[in-house]
This record gives structure tokens, sequence and C-alpha cells, in this order.
């Protein structure tokens, strides 16, 4: 520890661009504002006061796919609703992430049947999968603090071979 | 499997004017992801620069072949697939269900569960409209209206987590009663729900109801009549908004609502404010009703003792050896229903929520219809939004309270 301590006054800390990439991104990360079923009144009450995502840096909704780095598919997916889910991925800016929110955009749920892509990753690839019907809004938020650990693991190597 | 497909003009020309097809008039799609259509409604927009000309509904996006999921079912397993059909009514889909099951298999319910379902159901109606009045106000950009709202629904929602151990998806009623008794905490947690609530529907209406802002997007706006109210079969608060006094709560009591004390709050003007009045005035009639319901919540069983479709307490079935062969084959194969055919409704806070059950002699049932009230008050919004602006548009949608789930199933 001997430059650190050096250096310790004159406010510099050194790190990898990496790191410095990686924390940016978890702390800034806009959800889309994307409610299918209902898991996406659960993923309301996260945003609202008693949960209160905000905390995360991750009050503000984007509407536009455009404008967001997370999607969360808060429900269950129809085979209308498919192709639709995934021009919306499409549409979202690289680097984007994906959490299943709930059983039904994890595997289908109670719903097996013609109408219910059996699990989301069916169409898009799936980060991180939070399980419940629907997840309390603390499931929620744990499965978005494991989408955080996630990109704070991830090297540019892996993002330029991701999004080739 | 996931291209969309497109569509020409020519497949629906039927739909939009004449101007649309020489290019005059604009056609728009709102949806399917959009902030304000409350889920995930696509709405086909003809636009004479910002004034709507038709308007043309697409629904589907949400379809989960839940009916014919419940025809899969035993009675009591097709109890789960109610809650996620409206699912900010949770406990009245319930309701809905084991009534119509009970009205079916001709079953007695006691007298405090009867309490308890009134008590549950009326809790449900004020959450539901609460979220109502918070995404509502958030598509006029009121946003703490949503904060407010959702701050009491939590403690709603606490409450279910008490009786039922979920806070949304309940199944807390069972046909024959409900599933367990309430916790000795219960009505502690809805006396200071009833306490404080009063107090922060003064607040609410303290931030809206004579808000000029407010009432500049609200007054006059997709005015119903109740001449096509009635035509296009619209039910519940935004019938009672355009002049017809009908809930099934008054009208045809089930569940010991004639035993209550309330009014139902009936206005004229037919706009958007007005249901949105109806939809304040109905918060504080359901605590009054949640009210009176707990002062005369009897003790005595909450399970009819009909051991061929309820299932018998736990700690009968050690001691008994009738009780273990009525579980094993109440959980097994099911309790079998007569050959017939009912339909039975509840109001749920969008309006008239019915089931056409029939049953084949077995344990499954033959054919479930749902008359879900959304369906039908949706199908009134191409009528009421014509000539109105597109802004205006969202106000109009969100006052007459759709949940996709619910017209989708």
């Amino acid at each position: 520890m001997g430059v650190e301590q050096k250096l310790g006054n004159m406010g510099v800390v050194t790190t990898t661009l990496e790191g410095v990439v990686n924390w940016s991104r978890t702390n800034a990360m806009w959800p889309m504002l994307f409610g299918l079923a209902c898991c996406a009144i659960e993923m309301m009450s996260a945003q609202s006061s008693s949960y209160d995502m905000s905390r995360f840096g991750m009050e503000l909704m984007r509407a536009s796919p455009r404008q967001s780095d997370l999607m969360i598919v808060a429900g269950r997916v129809s085979k209308k609703m498919g192709p639709v889910l995934r021009r919306l991925y499409d549409q979202m800016p690289e680097p984007k992430w994906v959490i299943a929110m709930g059983d039904c955009a994890s595997c289908g749920g109670v719903f097996n049947n013609y109408a219910i892509y059996q699990g989301v990753d069916e169409i898009v690839p799936v980060d991180v999968y939070v399980a419940g019907c629907p997840p309390r809004p603390e499931a929620l938020i744990h499965g978005v603090m494991t989408i955080h650990e996630k990109v704070k693991g991830e090297s540019f190597k892996q993002y330029a071979e991701k999004y080739k | 499997m996931t291209q969309i497909e497109e569509v020409g003009l020519e497949k629906f020309k039927h739909l939009v004017s004449e101007r649309a097809l020489t290019g005059e008039t604009m056609l728009l799609n709102m949806g399917p992801q959009h902030p304000s259509t409350h889920g995930v409604l696509r709405l086909l927009l003809e636009l004479d620069g910002e004034i709507v000309v038709n308007c043309i509904p697409d629904i589907g996006y949400l379809h989960t072949g839940i009916e014919k999921n419940m025809e899969a079912k035993t009675y009591q397993k097709a109890e789960v697939m109610t809650d996620r059909l409206d699912y900010m009514n949770t406990m009245g889909n319930n309701l809905a269900y084991v009534m119509a099951v009970e009205k079916l298999v001709d079953l007695d319910v006691p007298v405090r569960a009867q309490g308890l379902r009134v008590i549950l159901t009326e809790l449900q109606r004020i959450a539901s409209h609460l979220v109502w009045l918070g995404t509502s106000g958030l598509d006029l950009a009121a946003m703490s209206m949503f904060l407010y709202c959702f701050r009491e629904r939590e403690q709603i929602l606490d409450i279910f987590e008490l009786v039922s151990g979920q806070r949304m998806m309940t199944t807390y009623f069972r046909p024959g009663g409900v599933w367990r008794d309430v916790p000795v905490e219960f009505e502690k947690a809805v006396r200071d729900f009833i306490k404080i609530f009063p107090k922060r529907i003064d607040e609410y209406e303290a931030l809206l109801t004579k808000n000029p802002l407010f009432l500049d997007r609200m007054l006059g706006l997709g005015i119903l009549d109740s001449a096509t109210a009635l035509s296009y079969g619209v039910t519940g608060p935004t019938l009672r908004a355009s002049g017809v006094d009908w809930d099934l709560r008054k009208v045809r009591p089930y569940c010991g609502y004639e035993q209550y004390d309330f009014n139902v709050p009936v206005l004229t003007e037919g706009d958007t404010y007005a249901r949105y009045l109806v939809r304040i005035q109905e918060l504080r009639e359901s605590l009054k009703i949640v009210e009176q319901a707990l002062n005369k919540l009897p003790l005595g069983p909450v399970r009819s003792d009909n051991r061929k479709f309820v299932p018998p307490p736990r700690s009968e079935i050690g001691v008994s050896m009738e009780s273990l062969i009525h579980h094993f084959k109440l959980w097994t194969e099911g309790f079998p229903a007569p050959k017939a055919s009912i339909y039975s409704a509840v109001e749920s806070p969008r309006g008239e929520l019915a089931l056409m059950l029939e049953g084949d002699g077995g344990p499954k049932p033959l054919r479930v219809h749902l008359r879900t009230p959304s369906f039908d008050n949706l199908g009134v919004l191409p009528q009421i939004v014509k000539g109105h602006l597109v802004a205006d548009l969202v106000a109009i949608l969100a006052s007459i309270d759709i949940v996709l789930g619910d017209i989708d199933r």
C-alpha cells in the first residue's frame, strides 16, 4: 500500500478502466417501463414509497426501449406478445440486460398451455430469473442486486464477444 | 416464430374512414408497449391532426387460455387460475368462482366465512381503486398520487399476507368457506386501516378534486350517456357515473350484503370527472362496509362441514377413518358436480364479474366462461373518444379502468 497512502490526500484513486465503467453502469441502470401482467403491479410496488428502487439509481423507468438498459419482463408472455417483446429487445441499445420476473416469465408458471411461452428465454437471452407468483418487491430488488453483481464482474472482452 | 406480420391497409379498411385511404388522416399505433394503456393494449388511432377520428382497440396480447386451463383442472384446483385473471381484484375473482361452485353443488357457507369474505373483498375493492387512482394520476403527471396510493395499498396487502400468506394471489376463499380462520392480529390490522384511511382519502381529494389543473384534464371529457352505456353492457363505476343505479351488491345481494348499510354513489354527468368522483366515493362506502362487517363478525366455523365437498380439518384425519377417506378422495379425485349449467355474478371493482359454469357429472367443469367487466367496458371506448385530442384519450382510457388480464384472460 505504497502509492495509495501517499496520494490519499490528493483525491486520487487508482483503479482499472473496466472497474469504473462497470461501476457506473450499475448505479444508473434504467429499467424499461414495460409491464405485462400481475408482476407489473409488484414492479410498481417496488418503485413506490415502501420499497423505493431509486435507492439503487433505478427510479427512472423509461417508456422507450431506446433509452433503457434493463428489461424487466414482468408477467406472462403470450404467443401474440412474443414478437413484440423481441422487437423491443432489439431496439434497446447495448449493453443490455434482461430479468425474467416471476414464474410465468421464467418457466411458464401455472400456465402450461397453448397460449403462453414456457419461459421468456425462448425469445430473449435472460440474465437473472426471479421466482415467485408474483415475486415480492424484495425479491425483485434482490434480482436487481444480482444483476449488479454480474455487471461488476464483466470484462470488455466478454462485451465484445457478446455483442459481436 | 418471432416475426411480426405486416398488415396492409386493405385488411382493416372497413374499420377506418374513407379519408384514411387517401392519406388525408393519419393512422397511428398506440401500444402494445405504452405507459398509459395500463397493460398491453394496442390502440390503432386514426387522427386528423391531433383529433381522434377513429379508435380501434386490438386485444389479445395477454391471452392466457385461463378458461381452457380451468376446464383441465378439478373444481378445487381451478381456483388458482381465477387469481391471475383480474390481478387487481384477486379476492373478488376467488369470490365469484367459489360462489359459482357453491351454487352448482348446492353448498352452504357459515356466517363467519360470509363476513370474512365481505371484509376482504371490500378491502380488495379499495386496493384496486387505489391502484387505479395512482396510475391514472400518473397518466396525468400527478406523480405524488402514485406514491401516496401505493403506501395505503401496502397496508391492505399486509392484511392479505396476514390471512393467507401471499400478498396478491391469495386463493383464500374456498368452496364452502375460507381456507382457515384469520389470525388474532387480523382485527387490529383492519381497525388500524379503518382509523387512518378516511384522513388519507381527504388527502387525495385535497390534492385532486378541486385542483384546476386536474379539472382541466377531466371535466367534460369522454361523455358516456346512459343509453349507450346500457347498450354496450357497461357495468360498474363507469355505468354508475352515467346515471344508472345498478350495483349487484344492492340489487341482487350475495354474501349477506343486505345487512350492511351503504350507499351506491351515482352521478349523471357521465364524463371522466364523474367516473373519478364515483370511485372516490366508493372508497368511503367500502370502508363503511368493512367496519360494519367487522363489528358484526360472529365467532364460529369458517368452513362448511359437508365432508363430500370440503376437506376435513387436519386434527380429524388422525382419529377418523372416514375423514381420511374423504381427504384422500377430495385431493386425488375431487368432488363430482351435477350435470347442470349455472351463472353467478358478483360486483367487482370494475363491474359485473360473472361465471358461467357447466358441470358434466364429473370432478372437472365441462365449460367455464367468464363474463369479465373490462371487456365490455373497453368496447365503449371507441364511441366516447371520437372528437377528442390524443392527450385526452389517455385520461379517458384511464377513467374506464381496464385491466388487460381481465379482457384477454
